[in-house]
């Protein structure tokens, strides 16, 4: 009997608890933006730096219109069911003029219907897949992709003269398999030499044992291996490299630049070489600037500034500067000024959107690692 | 078995098919009118509670009624969400979604309406329970638990690296989406019903057979293996079509969403609702579906008095909900119903009770 | 496929090296099956929070490695028994599927208290020149870890089977584990054993969680899954409830899954698949696993 009556106990709980799940005040002097990223489950430690630009440029920028900008930070949990009732939840519980995010792609993806059916402009900071502005007209990105990166790093590899690359690549990450694939097509392009990569070594986010892929490529003799993926696996795969005396440099992508990376990776990872979006020794522009300096303020216990937290700060600004040419808080207004940036001066660069809306860029920024720390090495621009 | 006593008389036939009537007559209207005046994050939650509510069901009907532990469901759910996903997504996105190697020749120009790709997923689930199925099912206990978890984790990694039909890591996007509550509400209810059919026919009582006693059930005659085949592949298929429901739901896939800890949420799901009752797989769908979204304020940070205080930071929520089951397994084992129904004279008989305030049994099921 | 010897032997020297730890964290998976017939899912987790110890006492209490070592040793078996204490023996005369659900239930309560209270982000295992120098023997490179693992898992193996053979311990262990009942009944305190049997087994998750730590100088939450599943795997394969078979199994499972990259490099996505389907292949075969025994099901 006592299960009867918990479970309408329960029942009764549930239909409450839906109920408080809807309706909030409406504060017509506030202007929320939603920030949708992951703070939990395996893509946390990437959210959580792009968490901080975001609320370092909420800080410094607190108003516009005359109105209170209020962040509504929603945890999708690095999981798509979660991702789409976040977001969701951001549009209409919420009521967000716009909104931030995700790091991760396929997280991003899995909101790109409802921004597109409820018409609420989304700006991605770090999503490089291609595929999350395509046939979308509500999403808009400030970084690069994953073409152009793959593109930049495979010019580098072929002005230090490598010539024949190894792969290393996390076959469950879309964002390591996307640039592998691109990095690929632009580096045999370049040597015209259909067998210049020797090997290609796909292992499992999570993974911990790569020294199976890793002896196989050590008897290839690569000039460098390209190896994109988390930085907590490739640490791993670089320090394994090293283990079993294959010395060759190593190439990765923007998401090894963590002091995890440096952390995990120690002695072993010097002279990785990586692209990435931001370098915050040498500021490309007076916003630039301004937000190394803050951040450190902000931040004082890091050693370094994350590239994903510069972009989330421009994220965040673009939103605000369309704001204010919209002249309003209305969603198809913001979005019609999204579009239609151009020359913004952001911390990462100056970022004009282009039709797909995504930020045309050119230049990336190449960096290396060098006693303990990322150190600049060279811009790259492509035209 | 628990011996019952009954304490009061069923109901007349009568007076419960009108009650039946009028409670499916009461939830058409409230999904008529919740899909005309709720907004659409109620919406999204109402739809993950139906589609929740399928594979519970679906991982009660081998686990609960059957009492083969079976971790499999978040494969099934895999193929089922593919089989959507691949057969539905427009021709025209195709070379866009496709853009690192082209789709397979195969099947790049099939398009099948959101239907008939629904019962494939499912369909397709049920093959691959046959064919894994007939192999483990042998299996007892935890050694059929783990079998059955490595088996969706090999769909995973194998979905993972078939690049020309799954897109591998990339997952599909542009999936038709379903947002109304007729589609995962109205599946739902197909498959609650068919399930108690399924209970209340020979084979429902053949599984239960077996899981009270697998040596007492084959010296009555049921044929062991061939029972456990059946109740694993209508799971499976069930799973299935959840799982293409899920796809529709969220407009994307990736084999990484099918991670093998996807199954524990179902578990979580049939533990808290009573393994082998479906009134309570339906009722826990909702509470762990709704409860979940309601924990989230746990994960923001809150300041009382001005003071901020850190224990309420990304994560808590997990730990609580994790808590929440452990509370469950270890104190109330049985879960909200254990392996009884709601029906209508308990209903009756609680308020009466209610009003009286006294202690007498109420009993009476209508599995039974 | 061509395969040169030098390769081939650093394939064997990288399958003997990860063998050799999934056999050591397979030991502490069979000794609980085969006392309590429980898959213990938490047995990854424990082996999670114990490198996640070894860390907090080296890298942030920065205590000298030999008294960090016992330290995490210590805590993890209170963590063990403490876990057995709260989650199983409650359960002890419930239906076998209340158990597991209790065991996953307590694995998934670790993974998440692990991220909240240590983040998502990986931290890393304090470096330990000695363990990771690499020797250069006719060019196969091997780390001086992957000589000292498999020692110290033959020594384990030496030491759990004198405690099990040749001790008042074992033998109350072995009594309980061919039959509960009657070793009640004989006067065996069973809850006190089963405790000691936990105990035993976490110490194990904390030597692999420290070795481990060492060779892949990485901590994170969900670090203990992958190895938990496969060890437990392995366990299966060589006779759950048999410590040599466990040892036989991890070697078996670590080449396996190093060979299979070796000869098929084309395959290397599918290689966490690889202990599954040898684990359904010997389910199938051999249930018993290669040194188990056949046991009659009781009625």
């Amino acid at each position: 009997m006592k299960k009867c009556l918990v479970s309408i106990l329960c029942l009764s709980l549930s239909v409450v608890m839906l109920a408080g799940c809807g309706g909030t005040k409406e504060d017509a002097n506030v202007i929320k933006i939603g920030v949708f990223e992951p703070l939990t489950g395996a893509n946390a430690a990437g959210g959580e730096l792009e968490v901080e630009g975001i609320k370092l440029a909420n800080k410094l920028y607190p108003e516009v219109l005359g109105k209170k900008v209020e962040l509504v930070i929603a945890d999708n949990k690095s999981d798509k069911a979660e991702a789409t009732t976040a977001a969701a939840r951001l549009i209409e519980k919420d009521k967000v003029s716009a909104i931030i995010g995700s790091w991760g792609s396929s997280l991003s993806m899995a909101a790109g219907d409802l921004v597109k059916n409820n018409k609420v402009p989304a700006v991605g900071a770090s999503c490089t897949n291609p595929m999350v502005t395509q046939d979308n007209d509500y999403y808009f990105r400030v970084c690069f992709l994953d073409p152009f990166q793959g593109t930049v790093m495979a010019n580098y590899a072929y002005q230090q003269g490598y010539r024949k690359i190894a792969i290393v690549q996390e076959v469950s990450n879309d964002y390591a398999v996307g640039l592998a694939n691109f990095f690929t097509a632009a580096f045999k392009k370049l040597t015209g030499d259909e067998n210049c990569i020797v090997e290609v070594g796909n292992y499992n986010t999570n993974d911990q044992d790569f020294s199976g892929i890793l002896t196989n490529i050590k008897s290839k003799n690569p000039d460098a291996i390209f190896a994109p993926g988390n930085f907590t696996e490739s640490a791993l795969v670089i320090k394994q490299a090293k283990s079993l005396g294959l010395n060759v440099p190593f190439l990765g992508g923007d998401t090894w630049e963590t002091e995890e990376f440096l952390n995990v990776g120690g002695q072993d990872v010097e002279g990785a070489v990586i692209t990435t979006f931001f370098d915050d020794t040498a500021p490309v522009t007076d916003e630039a600037k301004k937000f190394v300096e803050e951040y450190k303020k902000e931040y004082a216990d890091k050693e370094s500034i994350a590239a994903v937290s510069a972009l989330g700060y421009d994220a965040y600004l673009l939103i605000l500067k369309a704001i204010e040419k919209a002249g309003s808080t209305d969603s198809t207004a913001i979005r019609d000024a999204i579009a239609t940036t151009k020359d913004f001066e952001g911390v990462t660069g100056s970022i004009t959107i282009n039709e797909q809306g995504d930020a045309d860029k050119n230049s990336a920024v190449i960096k290396t690692v060098k006693d303990g720390q990322f150190v600049y090495l060279d811009t790259v621009v492509i035209e | 078995m628990k011996k019952r006593v009954k304490t009061k008389t069923q109901l007349p036939l009568k007076n419960r098919w009108l009650l039946n009537i009028g409670a499916i007559v009461f939830l058409i209207a409230f999904i008529f009118i919740a899909n005309q005046f709720l907004d659409s994050y109620i919406r999204r939650i109402l739809n993950l509670c139906a589609i929740y509510t399928i594979l519970g069901l679906s991982m009660n009907l081998i686990n609960g009624f059957t009492g083969l532990f079976s971790l499999g469901q978040a494969g099934f759910m895999a193929i089922g969400a593919y089989a959507v996903a691949i057969f539905t997504v427009p021709l025209e996105a195709r070379a866009t979604i496709f853009y690192l190697e082209p789709m397979h020749p195969a099947i790049s120009h099939i398009r099948l309406p959101f239907v008939v790709a629904l019962l494939l997923g499912g369909l397709l689930a049920a093959l691959a329970a046959f064919l894994i199925g007939a192999p483990v099912l042998r299996l007892r206990g935890d050694y059929l638990a783990i079998a059955t978890l490595g088996f969706s984790e090999i769909i995973r990694i194998v979905f993972t690296n078939i690049q020309n039909i799954t897109n591998g890591a990339l997952g599909i996007k542009n999936i038709p989406t379903i947002s109304n509550l007729w589609w995962t509400w109205g599946i739902a209810l197909i498959v609650i019903s068919s399930m108690v059919l399924l209970i209340r026919s020979s084979y429902g009582r053949a599984f239960k057979a077996i899981r009270e006693d697998e040596i007492a059930a084959e010296a009555m005659g049921i044929g062991l293996f061939k029972h456990k085949v059946i109740a694993f592949m209508i799971s499976a298929f069930m799973a299935g079509i959840g799982g293409g429901l899920f796809a529709a739901l969220l407009g994307t896939v990736d084999p990484k969403q099918f991670y093998f800890t996807l199954t524990y949420n179902f578990l979580l799901i049939i533990v808290l609702g009573g393994m082998g009752s479906i009134s309570g797989t339906i009722m826990s769908a909702f509470i762990v579906t709704i409860g979940l979204e309601w924990l989230r304020f746990l994960d923001e940070p809150l300041s009382i008095a001005g003071i901020s205080i850190p224990l309420f930071r990304p994560g808590l929520r997990m730990v609580v909900f994790s808590l929440l089951l452990m509370g469950v397994v270890l104190f109330y084992r049985k879960g909200l119903m254990g392996q009884t129904e709601l029906s209508w004279e308990r209903i009756i008989g609680f308020f009466k009770k209610f009003g009286k305030k006294e202690g007498s049994q109420v009993g009476g099921d209508l599995s039974e | 496929m061509t395969l040169d010897a030098q390769t081939f032997m650093q394939h064997l020297a990288n399958g003997i090296s990860v063998g050799s730890l999934y056999a050591l964290i397979a030991i502490g998976y069979t000794m609980v099956y085969g006392i309590l017939r429980l898959i213990n899912f938490a047995h990854g987790d424990i082996f999670m929070m114990a490198a996640y110890f070894a860390f907090f006492g080296i890298a942030v209490f920065h205590l000298p490695w030999y008294v960090a070592f016992l330290l995490v040793i210590g805590v993890t078996v209170l963590l063990g028994a403490g876990i057995e204490k709260a989650a199983y023996r409650p359960l002890r005369d419930a239906p076998k599927s209340s158990v597991l659900i209790s065991a996953i239930g307590v694995s998934f309560l670790l993974e998440n208290l692990a991220t909240f209270l240590f983040s998502g982000k990986p931290k890393a295992f304090p470096d330990f020149p000695a363990m990771t120098r690499v020797l250069e023997i006719k060019g196969i490179s091997i780390q001086v870890l992957t000589l000292v693992v498999p020692l110290v898992t033959i020594l384990l193996l030496f030491i759990l089977l004198f405690i099990v053979n040749h001790t008042k311990l074992g033998m109350a262990m072995r009594a309980v584990s061919k039959d509960y009942e009657i070793a009640q009944v004989m006067g065996i305190k069973i809850d006190r054993i089963i405790a000691y049997t936990f105990g035993i087994g976490s110490s194990l998750a904390a030597i692999g969680a420290i070795l481990w730590g060492m060779k892949y100088p990485q901590v994170s939450p969900l670090m203990g899954v992958m190895p938990g599943l496969k060890c437990f795997i392995a366990a299966v394969i060589g006779g759950i409830g048999n410590i040599k078979g466990a040892v036989m199994g991890g070697f078996i499972l670590g080449l396996a899954e190093v060979l299979l990259v070796a000869a098929f490099s084309s395959l290397t996505g599918y290689r966490d698949a690889i202990a599954f389907i040898l684990l359904i292949i010997i389910l199938l075969v051999r249930p018993t696993g290669l040194l188990g025994e056949k046991t009659a099901e009781k009625v």
